[in-house]
């Protein structure tokens, strides 16, 4: 009896033993991976308060210092590169752009979700096709269409770029909607809700987490393009936005003065759509599985 | 083979058969897939066969009024009282015809011509020949020579430009389109109400057709928008790049000031065949896309999971702090990891002085091409397997538990347990997932971009450099100098139709595997 409890008692403490050392190996293998991971992401903000300006030759800073993060807004600096406007540039394009986005990707999955009308299923077929261009093909007519109606250069072309196509991108919200009930909505129609209404006052007080992610996700676009903005604003750079502004920082010519300016502006922008994206990563995982996860 | 055959077969038989009915469904998918074109098709001239035979038959059973509004729009409407309705149709049609008198036509008439004398030597430098088929015009002035009695030119200005051309000639066509269906609209309209007034009813009045924009065609309201826009800004800039891979829009034909040609398929020419240095270009640079897009998706696909499956192990404590760690890495907009990433990587950067000062010789890791190439790709896995670990976590938990618990009864271990449930649980429910992964990483501009973006054109190649796809090599023929829009349009229309047919044999092909996997 007492022999067997012993037995057992071995086998469980060796089993417990194995498993012990099994996660021990998986906790080392997560600790280096993390900071292989977070290394050039702490590396960025170090360098950001590095008393050296410049790139640096030493991987860790010398000392602390906020001189770069003043020396973005300030006068002298801002001559060439106006951090400052950059930041209002981007914020105009972003809110603007995504004011018409979410509007636009609402009307539109709503259309696709809760109507049946005789042309829907070309219409997503359309939809699936010119999805397929890649965004920047076209980038030159884009151009030259904008010359010709007078935006050469201007921050509205740019919103027209990011907000113009938004009705194609609605399988996030279309998968969302189709989730809601029907039965809402029948019952609505027979207390004589008209459709509008019915999209108005009962969908889309339901749909608030979709509109969050849908505003943040066409707030955040802006702030992240580099290709759209290099093209069509060309040396204007007064009317760059943040991310093709930092990579001027980092031209070969600029980029020894520059390097901990831009590490202090790239921390600056970094931080608030970090936290942004920290929040909607649920949603973002709904969105590219096609509502898969619905949990 | 049926059921019964199938499970009497050992594993390695169920395995070869597995491949073997893998690679056997290819020409299958690609058969369906061009059957379902040739459906398409048929489809298409059958719904165009009755669109006329609809449109004639409502033209021979219609009354006076239906057959006069075929000419003049909105008659029928007004002649069974639908005043408002009728004088809209009117409305649009006057307003079509002053459209195409005041600015339609001129556009039309001006996409072709070949009306050009062309022997003043600054134009005849640029290789344009009298008739060739030009968009826009050029206006000679003449003088007659005194001694020879023969016309000269004493200058040739090119008159039009040809972007607005074209552009205003795209946009007359989409004008066309529209109101080619505003006026079979009109026609069905005609005949609707002649019908209901036949049947003894009352036509429907206005004010309710108004109010039925926000119920039974509430849609109409909600899409009218934002189709318009996609087209004027997204469609329209298509169409007018397919256009502009037929013409030779380069450096030498820049509007405006000069014109472009029509060239037909001459840039298509160059990039198969006609052009050595062109066509090698794209061959490379197509291989190399391919070669980046399956080692992109798949090296992130992998680890991905992995990671996912290391976090969510039984009994490994605070999930929620590992994951976040990652996910930061992957919330960090990627310009800037990216820019960082060079910064580190550079020849004379952090890393390179780490490796030195441990005695090592540096490594070039974004100037040299073939390291490069390896670069790329390990870098684009940084950036990318906290994405595909923030998804398959998620599907990870959504695996019921009780599906392991009895696998654990049967016996299986932890490995039989990632192969038989794990892994096709999350690869079914991965598919679409990564055949649009496959297709973003073929158009992965950043990753390649702001890594190697500024280095120089490689040996042998046209622009471009040996870690540049096919979009990078696209860019670079658009900006600076360069200015080859007629071969970087061609390059565009090249990866549409590649991402086109490698999405759509996928989609099929993952269809088929489907129906395999219920078999077994």
């Amino acid at each position: 009896m007492t022999n067997q409890t012993s037995s057992q008692n071995a086998m469980r403490t060796g089993y417990a033993r194995k498993r012990a050392i099994v996660n021990g190996i998986v906790y080392a293998i997560l600790a280096i991976m993390v900071i292989i991971w977070i290394f050039p992401i702490v590396w960025l903000i170090l360098q950001s308060f590095n008393t050296e300006t410049g790139m640096s030759t030493h991987l860790f800073p010398q000392g602390f210092t906020l001189d770069h993060y003043k020396a973005l807004f300030s006068e002298e600096n801002s001559q060439q590169y106006p951090y400052g406007q950059w930041m209002l540039n981007t914020f105009f394009v972003a809110v603007l752009s995504c004011v018409i986005s979410t509007l636009f990707i609402l009307m539109v999955s709503y259309a696709f979700s809760r109507l049946r009308f005789k042309l829907r299923k070309t219409f997503l077929n359309f939809g699936l096709i010119l999805g397929m261009f890649p965004g920047f093909m076209s980038m030159v007519a884009t151009a030259n269409i904008m010359q010709i109606f007078g935006l050469e250069k201007s921050l509205f072309a740019l919103v027209i770029v990011y907000s113009a196509g938004a009705g194609l991108g609605y399988q996030v919200a279309k998968g969302f909607f189709d989730t809601i009930p029907r039965s809402l909505d029948e019952a609505a129609k027979i207390d004589g809700a008209t459709r509008n209404q019915i999209f108005w006052q009962i969908i889309l007080p339901l749909s608030k987490p979709i509109i969050v992610y849908t505003a943040l996700t066409t707030f955040i676009g802006p702030w992240a393009d580099y290709i759209f903005v290099s093209y069509f604003m060309g040396d204007k750079s007064e009317n760059y936005t943040i991310a093709r502004g930092l990579y001027l920082m980092l031209e070969p010519e600029s980029v020894n003065k520059q390097f901990t300016n831009f590490c202090a502006g790239a921390v600056l922008i970094a931080v608030p759509i970090t936290i942004l994206f920290v929040i909607m990563q649920r949603f973002y995982v709904a969105g590219v599985t096609g509502g898969a996860v619905k949990g | 083979m049926d059921y019964l055959d199938y499970v009497q077969m050992t594993k390695g038989q169920r395995l070869a058969y597995k491949i073997k009915s893998f690679f056997t469904s290819i020409p299958g998918a690609i058969k369906k897939f061009f059957m379902a074109i040739g459906y398409f098709i048929k489809k298409f001239f059958v719904g165009i066969g009755n669109f006329f035979k609809n449109y004639g038959s409502r033209f021979a059973n219609g009354d006076a009024g239906t057959k006069l509004s075929y000419i003049i729009m909105g008659a029928g409407n007004m002649m069974h009282k639908q005043f408002m309705k009728g004088l809209i149709f009117l409305a649009a049609e006057v307003a079509y015809i002053y459209f195409m008198i005041t600015f339609g036509s001129f556009y039309i008439s001006r996409i072709f011509t070949s009306d050009l004398v062309l022997l003043s030597s600054k134009v005849t430098r640029d290789g344009m020949q009298y008739g060739t088929a030009t968009v826009g015009r050029v206006v000679a002035t003449f003088t007659e020579d005194p001694r020879t009695g023969v016309d000269k030119i004493n200058e040739a200005i090119p008159y039009d430009n040809s972007n607005k051309i074209l552009l205003f000639f795209i946009l007359t066509v989409l004008v066309t389109v529209a109101f080619i269906g505003v006026y079979i609209a009109n026609t069905k309209s005609a005949y609707a109400t002649q019908k209901i007034i036949e049947s003894g009813k009352k036509p429907e009045s206005f004010g309710n057709e108004i109010k039925s924009y926000l119920d039974e065609r509430f849609h109409v309201t909600l899409l009218t928008l934002p189709i318009i826009l996609l087209l004027l800004f997204t469609v329209l800039p298509i169409i007018f790049t397919i256009f502009m891979a037929f013409t030779n829009y380069d450096k030498n034909h820049q509007p405006p000031g000069n014109l472009y040609q029509w060239v037909g398929l001459k840039n298509f020419a160059e990039v198969f065949y006609s052009s050595p240095k062109k066509s090698a270009t794209f061959g490379k640079v197509l291989l190399w896309t391919l070669v980046w897009a399956f080692f992109a998706t798949f090296t992130n696909y992998i680890f991905g999971i992995i990671l996912a499956l290391l976090i969510n192990k039984k009994g490994i404590k605070f999930k929620g702090f590992w994951r976040t760690m990652f996910v930061i890495t992957a919330a960090v907009p990627q310009f800037v990891t990216l820019l960082i990433m060079r910064l580190l990587l550079d020849d004379h950067g952090a890393i390179n002085s780490l490796i030195s000062g441990i005695g090592l010789p540096s490594v070039r890791f974004l100037t040299d091409p073939n390291i490069a190439r390896i670069t790329v790709i390990v870098v684009n896995m940084w950036v990318g397997i906290p994405y595909t670990m923030l998804i398959s976590s998620g599907l990870l938990m959504n695996i019921p538990e009780d599906l392991y618990e009895s696998a654990r009864i049967d016996g299986a271990n932890a490995f039989q347990q990632f192969t038989k449930i794990t892994f096709p649980y999350i690869f079914f429910v991965t598919t679409p997932y990564l055949i649009t992964t496959f297709v973003g990483n073929i158009n992965n501009f950043n990753v390649i971009f702001f890594l190697t973006g500024m280095s120089e054109s490689a040996e042998g190649y046209y622009v471009a450099t040996k870690t540049d796809l096919l979009v990078n090599w696209l860019y670079k023929l658009t900006i600076g100098t360069e200015k080859a829009y007629n071969l970087a349009a061609v390059i565009g229309i090249l990866i549409f139709v590649i991402c086109a047919i490698g999405s759509l044999i996928t989609f099929n092909m993952s269809k088929a595997s489907k129906n395999e996997e219920e078999f077994s």
